[in-house]
């Protein structure tokens, strides 16, 4: 498996709903086709957010993971 | 066999007719096809109605609003009555706790157990004290403060900047003898409902807050 760093990172830590999608959503639109945007977040409710984002929206949800009172998300751009 | 026979996805038997079952079938799928075609090319719409305007009430269209539009979605929030607050130039906006029983009254600050005491404030402390609601709205600042809510500020510049259609109405700026001046320019349009309800019909989300 070859990993591919994340050609953008997004601190959204300590940031409530909807913020870290509304963050994510801007950040994509920055990027390129097939980039990759690593997301650092702490609100619970960016788990399911952030998935059902990736669902609407069609980019997607590369890892979802769950550290120590966080959470990092990686997203493709599509 | 004709040109038009030719032409047809299901052929006519050797009697030279159709069968009626396989032209159903064809059509089922035709059609399910298209469908999928449309729901494939079509962008979510959603309308809001917003009345309300004191800033616990401000959150709920501010956030569908700017999620929405971070979806893909197209959003146009109709703004009446006292939800017109929402789009002022300053924006002033206070919570009352009074005849609003479910609205948590908790310390933002001081120890663990303080902060997660919830105070029980008689009614007539709430009405009767000059400046009840100034406290209770910072209170409720520092919450949202300390839990990285963002702001109404910042969810309406986020709306705005995400393309949401931001409308007001023009009755209840005559009604209550407001100036436009005293509005953000970004207004989209000034309307009445009979402006609004047609977009509301075609929409797919439609909400009242």
């Amino acid at each position: 498996m070859t990993t591919q760093t994340a050609t953008q990172t997004l601190d959204a830590r300590n940031l409530s709903c909807p913020l870290p999608i509304l963050r994510t959503k801007k950040a994509l639109n920055n990027m390129a086709t097939g980039e990759l945007l690593s997301i650092q977040a702490t609100d619970p409710g960016s788990v399911n957010d952030l998935s059902a984002f990736c669902q609407q929206t069609g980019n997607e949800l590369v890892s979802s993971e769950t550290g120590e009172g966080e959470f990092i998300f990686v997203i493709r751009k599509t | 066999m004709n040109a038009i026979a030719e032409k047809l996805p299901i052929k006519p038997n050797k009697n030279g007719s159709l069968d009626l079952s396989q032209m159903e079938d064809w059509f089922d799928q035709r059609f399910e096809e298209k469908m999928e075609e449309r729901e494939a090319n079509h962008t979510p719409s959603m309308t809001i109605i917003s009345t309300k305007g004191t800033l616990d009430m401000a959150y709920p269209p501010f956030i569908l609003a700017s999620t929405a539009a971070a979806l893909g979605w197209d959003v146009e929030v109709f703004f009446t009555f006292y939800g017109l607050s929402l789009l002022k130039k300053d924006l002033d906006l206070e919570i009352s706790p009074l005849g609003n029983p479910a609205m948590p009254m908790k310390m933002p600050f001081g120890p663990e157990w303080l902060r997660k005491t919830d105070i029980n404030i008689p009614n007539v402390v709430m009405a009767g004290v000059p400046g009840f609601e100034k406290m209770a709205t910072g209170l409720m600042k520092k919450t949202m403060e300390n839990k990285g809510v963002a702001t109404i500020g910042e969810l309406r510049s986020m709306c705005l900047e995400a393309e949401v259609k931001l409308v007001a109405c023009q009755m209840t700026v005559d009604l209550f003898e407001m100036s436009r001046d005293d509005f953000i320019p970004e207004i989209d349009d000034w309307i009445g409902a009979a402006s609004f309800l047609p977009k509301a019909q075609q929409a797919d989300v439609s909400l009242f807050v």
